[in-house]
Formats: structure tokens, sequence, C-alpha cells
């Protein structure tokens, strides 16, 4: 556990433990990513990874330990102010909304932001408008970056696995996060799609912190500065990528071997 | 034309929508309902018939007509958003059919409390319009200005509603918590508001139901949304739940059944206009004639 920064840090886990029942799903995990770094959570199946990222986002309390959004003057957020706070997280699997068109899908990842009031809304006065119009060509302008706006007007039931995913992560771009969390997002990609999510995760960095979980450890391996391994609920080891691609705790927790 | 105009056949047809647009606007409420919250709400018709008593009876003190209207709406809007608070939040999460035992109980108590403070006697409203048909060259033109007011209002209720919820923010945010909560917080949208604002804009739109429904020849009374309700609860299935224009659709559709099976066939079996209309559309397209399919992903 050598891995140290001295930028701004962005989120930070300290001594954060979950219990359900009996089962430790976390075990004093403490880590952080910084401002502008993309950090990669990984480890075998059942590590704890996503339990993580639910304590990240609110969905689950810790049952001990804090989580806190320093850079943001934040802790403890509940998952509705996560978006006012620059925060987006993308759900395993795909997580768009059905029965609402793809372009629709990408409109609601604005809804946090102030304008368009109720009123004007409602009755369409040329305020309310004008901003669904800004929306909509911003929306567009995200799936146009990920390369998939020819599919805005389809229903997320009727798109490939792999372009409902660019959507979800378009959608998550439209709150204009600060810290981007991603819940596998090289999922369903083939090669040639994956190339290019790489460039667009490491352009990113540019503008904003992002948490991946990833089984693809090509595409983790490429595109972290910072990897936090868990094994059984407890952080194992933290480094760079090459610094964990030797670690042979990581190797024997993930090949089950015993060096 | 005149004599088009004055023929019984289109006596039937306005007749038809008349009655087609009050079924039309229960079930766009019971869409709204559904579509910001998955609840089939069974009480919908006796709160819409509840805010118009309190509403209504207001003429009693000498209130105009078009006040009272504005006092139901409020009204209904009122009772929409506290019943959503009150009794379907606790109910979030259980299984489905505790909301609608829940709502069928709360239309008996309502129906009840009705009947206790106005009694069960039905009362005529004033309608604000004349509902005398018009004459042409001396033949009578099966239309009134009643019955114009009537389609008007619904029409311009229904394309608000259609709009609200297909352009704007308010109406995507309605859409998106009812379809997945949990993602819709992550976004930032205040899930339990959208809940409470859906339920409100559905009563709003009931009370404009029963309101109509009252002010015409039908009157008020404590059950007289049943059968309404009913009829709406069909075209809303027909259109398939999720369909603004779909529960408009039905709702005209089965309005228009009813009054031809009324006139050429027997006014004891006209409710069954809405059942024929029912058992062919779900045997056409079971998940309803107007609802997008969400396809399968591939």
């Amino acid at each position: 556990m050598t891995y140290s920064t001295s930028r701004p840090i962005t989120l930070a886990f300290e001594h954060v433990s979950v219990r359900f029942g009996g089962l430790l799903a976390l075990n004093d995990v403490s880590f952080e990513v910084a401002e502008q770094e993309i950090v990669g959570l990984i480890g075998p199946n059942g590590a704890g990874k996503t339990t993580a990222f639910n304590v990240a986002c609110g969905f689950q309390r810790p049952t001990s330990g804090t989580v806190s959004f320093p850079e943001l003057g934040k802790r403890g957020l509940h998952p509705a102010q996560l978006a006012k706070v620059g925060v987006a997280r993308t759900l395993q699997g795909v997580g768009l909304f059905n029965h609402l068109s793809v372009l629709e899908n990408v409109m609601a990842g604005a809804q946090s932001r102030p304008g368009g009031g109720l009123w004007s809304s409602v009755m369409g006065l040329p305020g309310g408008l004008r901003h669904e119009r800004v929306l909509r060509d911003e929306a567009m302008g995200q799936l146009e970056r990920l390369g998939v706006a020819t599919f805005a007007e389809a229903l997320p039931g009727g798109i490939p696995y792999g372009i409902a995913k660019k959507v979800s992560i378009a959608r998550a771009l439209m709150t204009r996060p600060t810290l981007l969390m991603l819940d596998e997002p090289a999922s369903g990609l083939d090669e040639q799609e994956l190339d290019a999510f790489i460039q667009l995760i490491i352009e990113l960095r540019s503008t904003m912190s992002v948490l991946l979980v990833e089984h693809n450890m090509d595409f983790v391996m490429q595109v972290v500065n910072q990897l936090v391994v868990l094994n059984f609920g407890q952080v194992i080891a933290r480094g760079t990528p090459s610094e964990i691609s030797h670690n042979p705790d990581v190797l024997a927790a993930y090949l089950g071997l015993d060096e | 034309m005149s004599a088009f105009l004055t023929s019984s056949l289109m006596h039937n047809i306005f007749g038809g929508l008349a009655q087609g647009v009050v079924y039309s606007l229960v079930a766009l409420s019971l869409v709204i309902v559904w579509q910001s919250t998955h609840v089939l709400n069974f009480a919908q018709g006796a709160m819409a018939m509840f805010a118009t008593y309190i509403g209504m009876t207001e003429i009693d003190r000498g209130i105009g007509y078009w006040w009272c209207v504005i006092i139901s709406v409020a009204v209904g809007m009122i009772v929409g958003g506290l019943t959503e608070r009150v009794l379907i939040r606790p109910l979030y999460g259980k299984p489905e059919i505790n909301p609608i035992v829940v709502m069928v109980g709360f239309l008996g108590v309502l129906e009840a409390l009705s009947a206790a403070i106005w009694t069960s006697s039905t009362r005529n409203i004033a309608e604000p319009f004349s509902q005398i048909f018009y004459h042409a060259n001396g033949n009578l033109v099966y239309l009134s200005p009643f019955i114009i007011f009537q389609i008007i209002l619904a029409i311009c209720i229904m394309l608000l509603v259609a709009a609200l919820f297909r352009f704007t923010r308010l109406g995507l945010q309605l859409r998106a918590s009812a379809l997945a909560p949990e993602v819709s917080r992550l976004l930032g949208i205040r899930v339990s508001r959208m809940l409470t604002i859906g339920w409100m804009l559905s009563a709003g739109v009931g009370a404009i139901a029963a309101v109509i429904q009252a002010s015409g020849s039908f009157g008020l009374f404590p059950t007289n949304m049943d059968g309404i309700f009913v009829a709406g609860f069909i075209a809303a299935a027909v259109g398939g739940l999720e369909s603004p224009i779909g529960a408009v659709a039905g709702g005209l559709l089965i309005g228009l059944a009813e009054q031809f099976i009324l006139a050429y066939w027997s006014p004891n079996v006209a409710p069954l206009g809405g059942i024929i209309i029912l058992v062919v559309a779900l045997m056409i397209r079971p998940q309803g004639l107007f609802t997008k399919h969400a396809g399968r992903r591939v």
C-alpha cells in the first residue's frame, strides 16, 4: 500500500466497514481518489467492489468509517445529492429508462441543474422551451462524442448492449461531474469499441476524476493511474498498474496461487 | 350537409364523443398516476367525486361556477397529493396488490363520507352553457354549447398533459422517477417530490372529468363516478396504461360504442360496449393499442 498523491482528494474512504448480518462485505477499507486521477477498483467476484460503490453513493450506509468528498467539502451524501455536487455513477448492467428514448435518457442526466422552472416548463413559456432546447442540443452533443448519436430516437431495449453502455456514460456526463464512477464500463464492448473507449476515458481525465470497477484487466491496465485491489472485503494492495501486476498477494488472490 | 348534421347518426356521434371525453379524462388521470408511480388508483373516480362535492357545493354560497371549478380542481390536487403522501408512500416496495386493496378501501370510505355529509340524493349543478341543441333551417342539430365546451375543454387538457409529459423537464422527471427511482435519484431527480406531483396532476385531471360529468344532466351523487371510472379504466387498459394518447383514444372509442349500442340495440346493454372493445383490444394487442413495444435487447 505504497500509493500516494499530492493532488487534492476528490473521494476518500476512511476505515469503511460494511456488515450484512454475519458477513463482513467491507473490512476497514481506506483509499483516495485524487483530482484528475483514474482509479480502478479491482478484485475477484464477491470482493466487495460494488458494495464500495454503493457506500460511496449513499445506497449503502457504512457500519463504521466514513466516506467523504474533501474537495467538495461533503461527506455521507444521499444518492439524490450526488449529482448536485458533481458526482455521477453508472450502474452495473445499463440502468437506462426503458420507455424513454436514448436522447431522453441522456437529457435526464441534466435534471439536477437549475433552470427551466416548473411553470415555464408546464406552460411552455419561452424560458422553459429555451432550456429544453439547450438540454436537447447538449445531450445530442454527448451522444455524438460517444459515437452513438444515430440511436437518439431509439428505445434502449432495441439497441445493442455496447451502445446502451455508452448511452449510460453519456447520461452520466450530462451531470457535468467532477467525479465519475463507472461500474464495469467495458463489459459488452468489442475490441474496436474498447480502443475508442480507452481514449475517451483518458480524455475525460483532464476535466474529472474517475473511479471504475472493471473485470477487463487489459482495459484497466491501460487507463488507470492507481489500482485498489479488494479481496474478501479488504484492501490487499494499492499502487500503479505496474506495481500491482507484480504484487504476489494480488496474483494469489486472482489466480488462487499460494505465491 | 345540413341533412347530415341533423341526422340521428350525427346525434349519436356527438353524444358518444361528449361522454367519451369524460372517459378519456378519467383514463388520462389513471395513466398519469400509473406513469408516475406505477400504482393503479381504484379510488380515482371517488377522489374526483369528493373534490367536486367540495368545490361545486360552493355554488350554494353564491360563488360563481368557474370559481367552483377551480376550487374543485385545487381540492382534487390536494386530495391527490395527500393520498400519495399518507396512504401510498408507506406501500412502495410492498407487493403490488397492497396499494390496490388500500385504494379500493379508500373508495368505500370517500363514498360513505360523501353520503354522510351531502346525502345520497342527486344534486343538479347548473351547467355554464346551455344544453339545448342548436337549430339549422328549422331542423335540430344535435350539438349544444355545453357539448362543444365539454369536447374543447377535454381536448385542451389532454394536449396540455401530453405536452407536459413529452416535452417538459417536469414530464421527463415524472417518467424517469416512475421507471427507475434509484437511477433517477443518482441523476439528482427529487423522486419523492415527483411522486406527489404525479398524484396531484392525476387528481386534478380526474376532478375536471367529474365536474363535467356532474354539470350535465347526470348530476352529482356519491357513486356517480363508479360507472365512469370503470369505463375510464377500460379505456386506459385498451390504450396500454402507458400512453396518454391511447387513453384518450380508448375513452372516445368506448363513448362512441356505448352511444351506438344504446341507440341501435338497447340502453341496458350499452355498458357492454367497453367490455367488447377491451376483449377485442386484448386479443389483438395484449400490451395495449398505443404502447410502444420496449423491444428486446440483442
